[in-house]
Formats: C-alpha cells, sequence, structure tokens
C-alpha cells in the first residue's frame, strides 16, 4: 500500500469514528456510554501492553504500577494549589507538589506519560542487563513498590485517602479521540522498522543480535512505549472516575489486561481491542455471578466467582488455544487471505 | 534503648522470619532449576497450606476451634501437607506438562503459572467467603507454640525457635535428597540437561512431578508456620510472600538450595532490622525485598551462591 493509500483510509476510519463519537450519545443510553468509555480506556491500555509482551515478547505485569502513575501525575497537575491545600488532609503537601498547576489537560496527559516512561526507563536498565524472565517479577513487585509508596508518602499523594475532585475533562468524547490517535499511533510503531526489530526480538534475540539489532535498546524502547500509553491511559481514567485511591491499582487491573490480549491473541492489535470488547462485554454480562440473589437452579451466584470464571477462561485458552483469537496477525490479514484463495 | 537485648531479639526474629522465606524460596529454585519456569502459582501453593490446615483443624474439631491438642494439629498438618504437595503436582500435570509436551514457547508457561496463581486465589476468596464468611480467617493452634521463654532481658515464643530449627532440618534433608538418592541425581541430571535424561530413558514426567512435590510441601510447612506467625489467613496472603520467596531465591542465587535458604535469611535480617533500628521506615518494610531484587541484578545476576546457569545447577 502506497503512503497516499495510506493517509486516505487512516483519515477515513478517524473521520467516521469521530463521527460515531458525535452520535453514539444520542442514539444509546447512559449505561452504554459509560461502558463504551470504559472500553475506550481499556483499549488504550490493552494495546500499549500487547507492545510489550505479545510483540517484544517479553514478559511484563507492568500496567498497574504505570497507570497509577499516571492517575496521579495528572491529578496533581490538574488540581489547582488552592484546591489541594484543602484535600491534603493527613499532612501539608510539598511545595513543589502544591505549586505544580497545568491546566490544559492534553499537556498534563502528555506528562503523565512521559513520568511513566521515565520511571519505565529506571526498571528497564537493571531488568534487561539480565536474560531471563526477571521483568515479569520485578515489574509484580513494582506495583506493590508504587502501592506503598503512595501510602507511606501523605505529602506527595495524600496517603491512602487519595485524591478526589480531579477535573472531569475526560469525557466520553475525548476519551475516544484519545483512543483513536493511540491506536494509529501504535499501529505505526508496530508495522515500522522498530515494530520489525521488536517482533525480531520476540522470534529469536540470537538471530537478531546476529543481525545487528540491538535488542537491550529495541526491549527498553518498547517498554518505555507501553509506560508512556499507560501513563496516558491512567491520567484519563483518573479523570472520568474523579477520585482515585492506591487501591483503584492493584494487580486485578494487570490480570484483565492480561486475559484481554491473551484472548485476543498475542501481539495482533486488532485481537487486542476485539479482546477489550468481549472482555468488557463478558464481564458485564457475567456480572450476575457475583451477585448473591442471583440463581439460576442449583447455581447461584457468590461474590468473587466471576474471576473464578475468567481464571479458567485464561488456562483453558493457554492449553488449548494458545494463539487466542487471532494469533500474532491481523484482522485484515484474514480478509486478504479470504480474497486471494477466492480470487 | 539500643542495648544487647535489643540487638539479639531482632537477630531471633529476623531467623525466624527468615526461615519462612527459605521454605518458600527452596521450591522456587527447585522449579526454576529444572524448567527454568518462575512458578508464580507457588505463593498461592503456601497459601494453601495454610487455609487447609486451617480446615482441617476445623474439621477435626467439629468447626468449634477449641481445645487444639498437639495430635489433631499434627494431624492436620500432615494432612495439609500431603494435600498441598498434590495441589501443586496437579498443577504441574494440569496446566505446565500440556504445554512443555506441546514445545510452546516460554511466555504461555509465564501466562498459565499466573492463570494458575489467580485461579487459585479467587477459588480460596471464593471458599472462605460462602463457608467462613469474610476474607480473613483467624488461624488457630495449640497454646504451646505460644509460650514465651526468658533469657535475660530478651523474650523468645518458642515458636521463633521452632522454626528456623525446623527450617535447618529440612535443608539437610532436600540436600540429602538431591546428592545421596537416586531421584536427586535425576533431579540434577534434569536441570543439567532436560533431552539427555530423555534419551537415556528416564521417566522425566515423575521427577518433574516429584520436585513439584516437594516444593509444594516444603511452601505448606512455610504456610503453616507464616500463619502461626502472624495468626491470620487469607486467599491473597501467597502473593506478596511468594514474590518475596522469589526475590530471595534470586537474592541466594536461583538454582541453589543452599542459596535460597541464606537469601531467604537475609531478607528476614533486612525486614526485621530496618524497621528495629529505624522505625520511621516501618512502612516501606514490604518494599525492601523488590530493591534488594534490583541491586542484585544491577551488580551480581547470579546472586551470592553465583550459579552459571550454563554449567552447574543445585
Amino acid at each position: 500500500m502506497d503512503a497516499k493509500k495510506y493517509f486516505m483510509l487512516i483519515a477515513i476510519i478517524s473521520i467516521l469514528f469521530i463521527g460515531f463519537l458525535y452520535i453514539s450519545p444520542k442514539i444509546f443510553s447512559d449505561y452504554t456510554i459509560t461502558v463504551l468509555g470504559n472500553i475506550y480506556i481499556f483499549i488504550i491500555l490493552a494495546i500499549s501492553y500487547n507492545l510489550i509482551n505479545g510483540v517484544t515478547g517479553q514478559f511484563s505485569l507492568e500496567p498497574n504500577g504505570f497507570v497509577a502513575i499516571g492517575a496521579y501525575v495528572t491529578a496533581i497537575l490538574m488540581l489547582s494549589p488552592e484546591l489541594k491545600e484543602q484535600i491534603y488532609m493527613l499532612t501539608e503537601p510539598l511545595p513543589l507538589i502544591r505549586d505544580v498547576f497545568v491546566p490544559n489537560p492534553f499537556l498534563a496527559l502528555l506528562i503523565s506519560g512521559f513520568v511513566a516512561a521515565l520511571v519505565a526507563l529506571t526498571l528497564a536498565f537493571p531488568v534487561f542487563r539480565v536474560r531471563g524472565d526477571y521483568l515479569a517479577i520485578v515489574t509484580l513487585g513494582f506495583g506493590f513498590i508504587i502501592r506503598i509508596f503512595l501510602i507511606n508518602t501523605p505529602s506527595v499523594s495524600n496517603g491512602s485517602m487519595g485524591l478526589d475532585s480531579i477535573p472531569a475533562f475526560a469525557t466520553y468524547f475525548w476519551i475516544g479521540v484519545v483512543c483513536l490517535i493511540t491506536v494509529i499511533l501504535v499501529y505505526n510503531i508496530v508495522y515500522s522498522r522498530y515494530g520489525r526489530a521488536m517482533k525480531s526480538v520476540r522470534d529469536d534475540e540470537d538471530a537478531a543480535l546476529a543481525m545487528g539489532v540491538n535488542t537491550f535498546n529495541m526491549k527498553t524502547i518498547a517498554f518505555m512505549t507501553s509506560a508512556f500509553f499507560e501513563g496516558v491511559g491512567g491520567g484519563l481514567l483518573a479523570s472520568s472516575i474523579g477520585s482515585i485511591s492506591p487501591d483503584q491499582f492493584t494487580f486485578m487491573l494487570t490480570f484483565q489486561l492480561l486475559i484481554i490480549i491473551v484472548l485476543g491473541g498475542l501481539g495482533s492489535m486488532s485481537g487486542a481491542i476485539i479482546g477489550t470488547i468481549l472482555f468488557l462485554g463478558g464481564m458485564e454480562v457475567l456480572r450476575p455471578l457475583d451477585d448473591n440473589t442471583w440463581h439460576f437452579g442449583p447455581i447461584h451466584g457468590i461474590p468473587g466467582l466471576r474471576m473464578v470464571v475468567f481464571s479458567i477462561l485464561l488456562l483453558l485458552i493457554m492449553l488449548f488455544a494458545r494463539r487466542g483469537l487471532l494469533g500474532d496477525k491481523e484482522i485484515w490479514d484474514y480478509i486478504k487471505l479470504r480474497r486471494r484463495i477466492n480470487g | 534503648m539500643m542495648d544487647f537485648s535489643f540487638v539479639i531479639q531482632q537477630i531471633v526474629n529476623g531467623f525466624s522470619l527468615g526461615s519462612m522465606y527459605a521454605l518458600i524460596a527452596i521450591g522456587y529454585t527447585l522449579v526454576y532449576g529444572v524448567l527454568r519456569l518462575i512458578n508464580f502459582a507457588h505463593g498461592d501453593i503456601m497459601m494453601v497450606g495454610a487455609f487447609l490446615t486451617f480446615i482441617f483443624v476445623g474439621m477435626l474439631t467439629n468447626w468449634t476451634f477449641t481445645n487444639i491438642t498437639m495430635p489433631i494439629f499434627l494431624t492436620a498438618c500432615g494432612l495439609s501437607i500431603f494435600f498441598t504437595s498434590l495441589v501443586g503436582v496437579m498443577t504441574y500435570v494440569v496446566a505446565y506438562k500440556p504445554l512443555l509436551d506441546k514445545d510452546a514457547p516460554k511466555i504461555s508457561l509465564l501466562i498459565t503459572a499466573i492463570g494458575i496463581s489467580f485461579f487459585l486465589e479467587s477459588l480460596f476468596n471464593v471458599i472462605s467467603n460462602q463457608f467462613f464468611g469474610g476474607n480473613y480467617q483467624s488461624f488457630y493452634f495449640p497454646k504451646w507454640f505460644s509460650q514465651i521463654i526468658h533469657i535475660g532481658n530478651v523474650t523468645i515464643p518458642i515458636l521463633t525457635i521452632i522454626v528456623p530449627i525446623m527450617t535447618l532440618l529440612l535443608l539437610g534433608v532436600v540436600l540429602f535428597i538431591l546428592y545421596k538418592t537416586k531421584v536427586g541425581i535425576a533431579i540434577r541430571a534434569l536441570a543439567f540437561d532436560i533431552q539427555t535424561v530423555k534419551l537415556m530413558g528416564a521417566n522425566s514426567n515423575k521427577i518433574i512431578a516429584f520436585v513439584f512435590a516437594l516444593g509444594s510441601a516444603l511452601a505448606a510447612i512455610g504456610g503453616i508456620s507464616y500463619a502461626m506467625a502472624y495468626p491470620s489467613i487469607d486467599p491473597y496472603m501467597g502473593i506478596l510472600v511468594g514474590l518475596k520467596a522469589f526475590a530471595a531465591a534470586v537474592v541466594g542465587g536461583i538454582g541453589s538450595v543452599t542459596g535460597a535458604v541464606i537469601g531467604g535469611f537475609i531478607l528476614g535480617f533486612v525486614e526485621v532490622a530496618i524497621p528495629g533500628f529505624f522505625p520511621e521506615l516501618g512502612g516501606w518494610k514490604d518494599a525492601f525485598a523488590f530493591i534488594l531484587l534490583i541491586f542484585v541484578l544491577l551488580f551480581k545476576p547470579t546472586g551470592i551462591m553465583g550459579i552459571d546457569f550454563e554449567r552447574q545447577r543445585f
């Protein structure tokens, strides 16, 4: 596909999607719109998580940590100094934390992303020096450290009280727009020279090294890019919920994203998007399982049963359909293949 | 008040906490040595051990949890250790073996490991909520364990002495199995080169299953001692302890059993001593393990026992 055609395609898709964003609040109920907004945020998180886990093949469990960083940075940047004086009840906020004020939401989201990427760089340095699966354990521990940090430094994060009255700039429309921009950016990374180098690291690290790919740099770039978009997603999450606390960003969030990208097929962007829609839809459909009053014949709902079902689902996918729905291909690859066979 | 007895007290507590980490770290190191797999479910196996003990104690006392005599408690522990190692073997047979047979990429194994871990947590969460009302359960055990010994100014609960002694005895047993028995030779051979062992006609599945059983039994003992030290259990207690134990195994040198025990003791000392001498750092206790892990990865990735993975294991 030549460049002109490609830009046309992206422009058409963007216009169609923005049109959908305009029309959908008029068609659907408020409940559906809330679920859809949630789906857009999770698409941002899932495709960026897929970049390190699926495309580069480095097993990592980081999203909850970076989402927390993004959410807190956005909240701190967007709250005005006077408001912070009121919110920080345990101790006085640090002067730097109190005075920093960025009322522009897009700038705040960008800064959140950059802070997350910077933290990712400091983590990547010790981890990627050694081969092996240390990334998984370090990132899992990192999620805990972030939580401990947020609880124990009330002058930065207001401790376990969390932050509230965050400006609600992340309306349904703007979440959709950021999601669209993220999808286009990540798509361009995955199908660029860098994306091919990342895939070569996944498929055979020794061969990639022999071909002159700097595997350390590639892993670090992929990890930082993931962290950047997870930070942005965290900022959107903070603004759309309005209040945040350390307990919101537990390992559960990472686990949900893991199920999503495994369901869609590791390494496939359209898979991650379809996985998000199926998973969040499934969560809504299976909601009665957590409800004590619901019953179906002898089966009745128990709080927590939903997660048992989802963990069994993850195991079944891994054991019997390891490639997920789409494998590491995109949905249009299958359409092209079909056309070639038919024509 | 930094007097001598305070220091002794801290050392004893460090030993006791460290031995729990050590017991769990041995399981990580054994599985990692044989399969090169971080068994994420191992921390939850420890939780299963503690929870099953709680359930068996309940069964044997008709759910009254009173008048727990020593024989009842030890029977419950024995049953729990047996069933926990069964759960450990089941995780291997159900979740890892099919993927290993298919020669699946490493990342699939890690994802199933996370899946098993989350499955055990949410399963016991449902059990705990449904039958015992709530997540947190207090752990009941004979009063004998909480007796306190006075040596000078130092007060030591009996439990804090028993656990380290037991750990060292168990380390001896594991080392004996690894170096003096036929199955131990097989395990070391598997760690060295799994393909060649299969070609020699050894049943690698049986040996790996034995490794999982051994690791899970030790994790169950660690879980029981942990539950007795902090007399409460919950379905998610295994995550953090398991992660810290893995950090301990890496600090000691992953792949080495002695290293795992040394790493466990170091972590135990760090976690007890730093809040002991600098009380203002108390809230950060849970972060030390990972900071230690990152430093080890930066400066000596092979850990203290310094095992070179391409040459030698255990």
